[in-house]
């Protein structure tokens, strides 16, 4: 919303600068965007007159001028404009002057051989229009040595305010008026508006063609006559400030259209009568029905928009924007004036979907004060008459104005409740009363009724917000919340967001890189990992490959791991937590955590180096980094099994299954599949885990925090070596398993410390060789029973998985 | 007597002149070994006479003692000549480079990290962290939040939808955190205390703009909580969370449907040279809304507004993340370029604390 200060002030008595005005304005939450003041930014530009204008002696296009600016001696200056001619008045702009339509600090240059101190300015050059065509040429009277902006009238300011959406009262100059004058910041000018005596009724009726449930589509309406109108150009001051606020001046009856819409927050409408045919009939539009609105364009209609016709068929979309062909010109004798009441959501609805944005639909979206139809076309026919001659009929008028009339119960105690600002119930109620509130009633509870002009105020809350946001919030002083209970604060945090934070610092401690990618990937990687149902797919994705909620971390890591590489970064170790999708319900959420290692990007090293390595990630890096993300996540390994293979998009025999039996699977881990590498176009080696942190199981509650009883034995544990040859696809694990399970009590760890295959050992099988530590407790164990020990562990390996102790 | 100083000089001349502690052990087997020439002069004290062993035991004696001695001393300069050569050998290239350690590697993510900073903040003022889907139904997005009906916000061209269901309804990617104020004041009885940081989305994208973006939200429901204690709140947070002694903030009355009042908050700050300082300056930048719970909002709650109210405020954390960090652009949050996140990321053990201050 934009008005320029001459234009607040006939609204608005008041001796406060700009600068008091701008500053209040946001204070009771009318923030100015900006202030363009053309009297400061174009104060070095004097009216001046080209005593001579001479051809330059070294350019066929340019002209040495003399320029009298009006103080000391003449200026030379070298002129490239067409229209730069001896005794014409124009624009100066002397050395060190800021040029904004071309973005320069001039300086004192020689052009050609010639010294220029300044320069004569075009239009454009001052950015007041678009004219570049030659220089600003003055009338003859023009005062030499005035600033150009006075004389131009240009030092009107404009200032723009970023109007929120529950103030349509602010649509209106009149509006903004009132709430600075509420404010104290001058008196408001309430002119009452002289009823128009009209002579005969208006000849064109309306009919307001609906139901009973569409009566809202458009409850009132005004229209009346005007005849033996004159409709020339609307008067310079009107113009000017019309141009000030970005508005295109047409002629005088569509100009007070413009011109109340932001005076008075009314929009109306003007046909010309001599091209309406028959009377006017409001109602809902014809399937199919076309307009060719003023802007030049035919919009095709559905019933869901509001039009306003005769017998030639649609005149205007009604409350948005005028139909051409009953539109006013230079022609037009007799006019119709319009001023309607129009369904804000109908006009948002229809504004929107025709894609027309105008004055008209942005206030009547909002909601325009429905006391003011008929005093609005009361002051437009004024104008009219005063503008253009003619004499004006009676209104003619259809339906009712709604009345919005409300009482709230308002005890003043509300004022210091919500706001912890104790506001006087005398200053109270006289902030209601400026803004047009009537406050009814005396002591601790009073009945206010809001103006017709604030449809947003609802309760009590909205008095409160009115009341503080004139009192000023800042005389609010903070006061501490008060703590809940006076002790030590205690823990906050839920299982999973603990788990959450502890899991991103083990992960980024094994050297991985923490990225945060799209929520949402394309159908093809959703369908890929899993996903991809139609539940989770955007019916309006902004990008084709951001369409589906993803059902895991890897497609956006693997890729982002991908785009890393192709700018010259292959080893990277990226991990994320975060939100996947295996429904549109609350409970198909999960938190899941994944990590993607990529070429060498190795926990213990990246890279060539010295002493070894530039070794390719593989199946083990990623299951490292699952199993010490669970380590320390204090996630007790005991119950935990891993089963070789994993989902579809690892590779089936580099990959693994981490889970607390076949139910509760937690986590996967592997090589990416090669097929999934080709179909998003990626290069190896990549290996990945992910792991569903909502589904690991919770920590067993204990009734204290003490530990269990640590039991040192007194004697040293042994270790003995077993090499083994099994079939080659026998899992280490269940040698270590069956191992472990010949001797419960004495056998600490079972560790893998030798695979070989090769000669000496038969094609089809392995030799793994295994050391087993044992713990006496008791006694020292003796020599032959290390040996029935010994014995039993190769008897249990041997049955378990067809093991012979290798020769 | 010559002879006993004879053999003393020939044998410390030999321990003298032996090279390794093999030498020395030959001088010493020849002295002083069973068949040694020392040894053998001891044996013959057996045979003496009272008189004579008394002369002569004590001029062996301390032949042996002599000899003795010299050989541990000049074993103990051979071991350290030889210990000296062995550490001469076994010198290596300390300059080389080794393996730069995975912590040293690792990075956390600027929005993790501000979310732990924000937690860590609010946790000490009684705050504890609620959190809600992703996918939510119009009905908490909206509706129960007091958005009317043919709100813009509602629209496809400013939400993301999902597919209608069997009813027709569709689902929405939370435009705010907003609703899970809603999820919480329906599941829990005042005094409410929470901040609900978490992910938001809207179809926007641009060079400010990304479709997906982050927001913590503060909720605080009570009998007394009322805008004085809300300034109190969001003071203490910003010199807390921006690490200043003092701020100076402005609170600009403005508009949002599940507020009233409602206002928009700016606080002050210089620009220099790129840097943005807080606590000093004459420029405001925008950092939150808030306002205290629309009455509607706290009906549709089942609280009663004439008995229950508080204060609710909403930032965008990428945005406070980038005014404390200094990162200049929004979208780079997103891309995953190590070269970013190892520039903007924090160190794994960087962890923000009250304690020891929320940065190293």
């Amino acid at each position: 919303m934009k008005f320029t200060l001459s234009w607040l002030k006939d609204h608005l008595d008041t001796a406060a600068s700009l600068d008091e005005i701008v500053e209040t304005l946001t204070r009771i939450g009318l923030e100015v965007e900006g202030v363009e003041d053309k009297a400061k930014s174009l104060a070095p530009y004097k009216v001046a007159y080209v005593i001579s204008a001479e051809q330059h002696p070294n350019a066929d296009r340019l002209r040495v001028c003399m320029v009298d600016t009006g103080e000391g001696a003449p200026i030379q200056v070298v002129c490239g404009a067409p229209n730069a001619r001896t005794g014409m008045k124009s624009v100066f702009a002397p050395p060190g002057t800021y040029i904004p339509g071309k973005n320069i600090t001039l300086g004192v240059g020689t052009i050609r051989g010639v010294e220029s101190k300044g320069m004569l300015c075009s239009a454009a050059e001052l950015e007041i229009s678009d004219d570049h065509d030659g220089i600003i040429d003055l009338p003859a009277d023009a005062p030499v040595g005035e600033a150009y902006a006075a004389y131009a009238k240009l030092d009107d300011p404009v200032i723009e305010i970023n109007l929120t959406p529950n103030r349509p009262d602010c649509t209106s100059i009149y509006g903004i008026a009132r709430d600075l004058a509420a404010a104290g910041l001058g008196t408001l000018k309430a002119e009452p508006i002289a009823p128009i005596r009209g002579t005969g009724p208006t000849p064109v009726s309306v009919t307001l063609d609906f139901s009973a449930d569409d009566r809202k589509l458009c409850p009132f309406f005004g229209l009346r006559l005007v005849r033996g109108i004159k409709n020339g150009p609307s008067p310079d001051w009107m113009q000017r400030r019309l141009l000030a606020i970005g508005l295109r001046p047409i002629n005088a009856l569509v100009d007070i259209t413009n011109y109340l819409t932001f005076d008075r927050g009314r929009p109306l409408h003007v046909f010309d009568a001599r091209k309406v045919k028959g009377h006017l009939t409001v109602r809902r539009a014809k399937e199919g029905e076309e307009v060719l609105a003023l802007d030049g364009r035919t919009y095709k209609l559905d019933s869901a928009n509001v039009v306003i016709a005769d017998d030639n068929g649609v005149e205007s979309i009604g409350g948005i924007m005028g139909g051409e062909h009953s539109g006013c010109d230079e022609n037009t004798t007799d006019v119709l004036i319009e001023s309607a009441l129009w369904d804000p959501l109908n006009i948002a609805q229809t504004g929107r979907k025709l894609g027309i944005i105008t004055d008209a639909r942005y206030r009547f979206e909002r909601g325009v004060d429905p006391a003011f139809t008929l005093p609005g076309l009361d002051l437009a026919t004024h104008m009219v008459l005063q503008l253009c001659g003619g004499e004006a009929c009676e209104a003619m008028v259809a339906g009712q104005a709604p009345d919005p009339r409300r009482t709230i119960t308002f005890p003043w105690s509300e004022v210091p409740r919500l706001s912890g600002l104790d506001v006087k119930p005398a200053e109270a109620r006289q902030i209601l009363e400026k803004l047009g509130f009537q406050v009814e009633g005396e002591g601790d509870a009073v009945s206010v009724v809001p103006p017709s002009w604030r449809p947003d105020i609802e309760g009590k809350a909205d008095l409160v917000e009115e009341v503080i946001r004139i009192a000023g919030l800042d005389r609010i002083a903070p006061q501490p919340l008060p703590r809940l209970e006076a002790a030590v604060a205690k823990p906050i945090l839920t299982l999973i967001q603990k788990r959450t934070i502890l899991a991103r610092r083990a992960l980024a401690v094994r050297g991985l890189v923490e990225a945060v990618t799209w929520s949402f990937i394309g159908k093809g990687e959703a369908e890929l990992f899993g996903g991809g149902d139609g539940s989770l797919a955007l019916a309006n994705p902004i990008a084709a490959d951001l369409s589906d909620m993803r059902p895991s971390l890897l497609p956006g890591l693997l890729k982002a791991a991908q785009r890393n590489a192709d700018r010259g970064f292959g080893d990277v170790a990226l991990f994320e937590i975060g939100q996947t999708f295996a429904s549109d319900a609350p409970e198909g959420q999960a938190v899941k955590a994944a990590a993607v290692r990529r070429g060498t990007a190795r926990a213990e090293g990246i890279g060539r180096h010295w002493n070894g390595g530039a070794t390719s990630v593989d199946v083990f890096d990623a299951k490292a980094d699952a199993m010490a993300l669970l380590s320390a996540l204090g996630i007790p390994a005991g119950g935990l099994q891993v089963v070789p293979g994993g989902p579809s998009w690892f590779h089936p025999g580099r990959s693994g299954t981490l889970q607390f039996g076949p139910k509760n699977i937690v986590g996967v881990f592997g090589e990416i599949h090669p097929k999934i590498l080709k179909a998003l176009d990626l290069k190896g080696p990549l290996a990945a885990f992910e792991l569903n942190l909502n589904v690991l199981p919770p920590p067993k509650a204990k009734a204290t925090k003490m530990k269990a009883k640590l039991t040192l034995p007194d004697f040293q544990p042994i270790s003995r070596d077993f090499a083994f040859v099994v079939g080659r696809d026998v899992a280490a694990g269940d040698i270590v398993k069956s191992a472990q399970a010949a001797e419960r009590q004495l056998i600490t760890g079972v560790n893998v410390f030798d695979i070989y295959e090769g000669p000496g050992i038969d094609g089809d099988k392995k030799s793994v060789a295994i050391a087993v530590t044992l713990q006496p407790t008791e006694k020292t164990l003796t020599d032959s029973e290390i040996e029935a020990i010994s014995a039993k562990i190769i008897a249990e390996v041997g049955k378990k998985t067809g093991a012979v102790l290798r020769s | 007597m010559t002879d006993l100083n004879e053999l003393e000089r020939d044998l410390l001349s030999q321990v003298e002149a032996a090279g390794d502690e093999a030498a020395v052990e030959v001088v010493r087997v020849a002295a002083l070994g069973k068949k040694g020439s020392v040894s053998d002069l001891l044996k013959t004290l057996g045979t003496m006479t009272p008189e004579e062993r008394k002369e002569r035991g004590p001029l062996i004696n301390g032949l042996r003692d002599r000899v003795q001695s010299a050989i541990a001393a000049r074993k103990d300069v051979l071991a350290e000549a030889a210990l000296d050569a062995r550490l001469v050998a076994e010198r290596v290239d300390v300059t080389l480079p080794v393996q730069e350690s995975p912590e040293a590697r690792g990075r956390i993510h600027p929005i993790s990290q501000v979310i732990e900073e924000l937690t860590a903040i609010f946790a000490d003022m009684g705050f504890s962290v609620a959190e809600g889907p992703d996918i939510e139904t119009d009905y908490l997005n909206f509706t129960a939040l007091n958005f009317p009906v043919g709100h813009p916000a509602r629209e496809m061209h400013d939400t993301f939808f999902l597919a209608p269901d069997e009813n027709g309804e569709r689902k929405v990617l939370r435009t705010h955190t907003s609703p899970v104020q809603i999820r919480t004041m329906t599941s829990q009885k005042p005094p409410i205390r929470v901040i609900i940081p978490g992910r938001t989305y809207r179809h926007d994208s641009d060079q400010t703009h990304t479709p997906m973006f982050h927001q913590v939200e503060g909720l605080v429901i009570d009998r007394q909580a009322n805008i004085a204690h809300m300034k109190w709140i969001l003071e203490e947070f910003c010199k807390a969370f921006f690490e200043v002694e003092q701020v100076k903030m402005r609170f600009r009355p403005s508009f949002f449907p599940f507020t009233e009042p409602s206002a928009e908050v700016d606080i002050q700050c210089s620009r220099k040279g790129g840097e943005i300082r807080f606590g000093e300056g004459e420029d405001w930048l925008e950092i939150l809304g808030c306002g205290m719970v629309h009455p509607n909002v706290l009906r549709n709650c089942g609280l009663d507004p004439d008995e229950y109210q508080g204060f609710a405020w909403g930032m965008g954390i990428d945005r406070i993340a980038m005014l404390k960090y200094g990162m200049p652009d929004l979208r780079p949050f997103f891309e995953a370029d190590v070269r970013w996140l190892n520039h903007y990321g924090f160190r794994p053990l960087d962890i923000p604390s009250l304690v020891s201050g929320l940065t190293s």
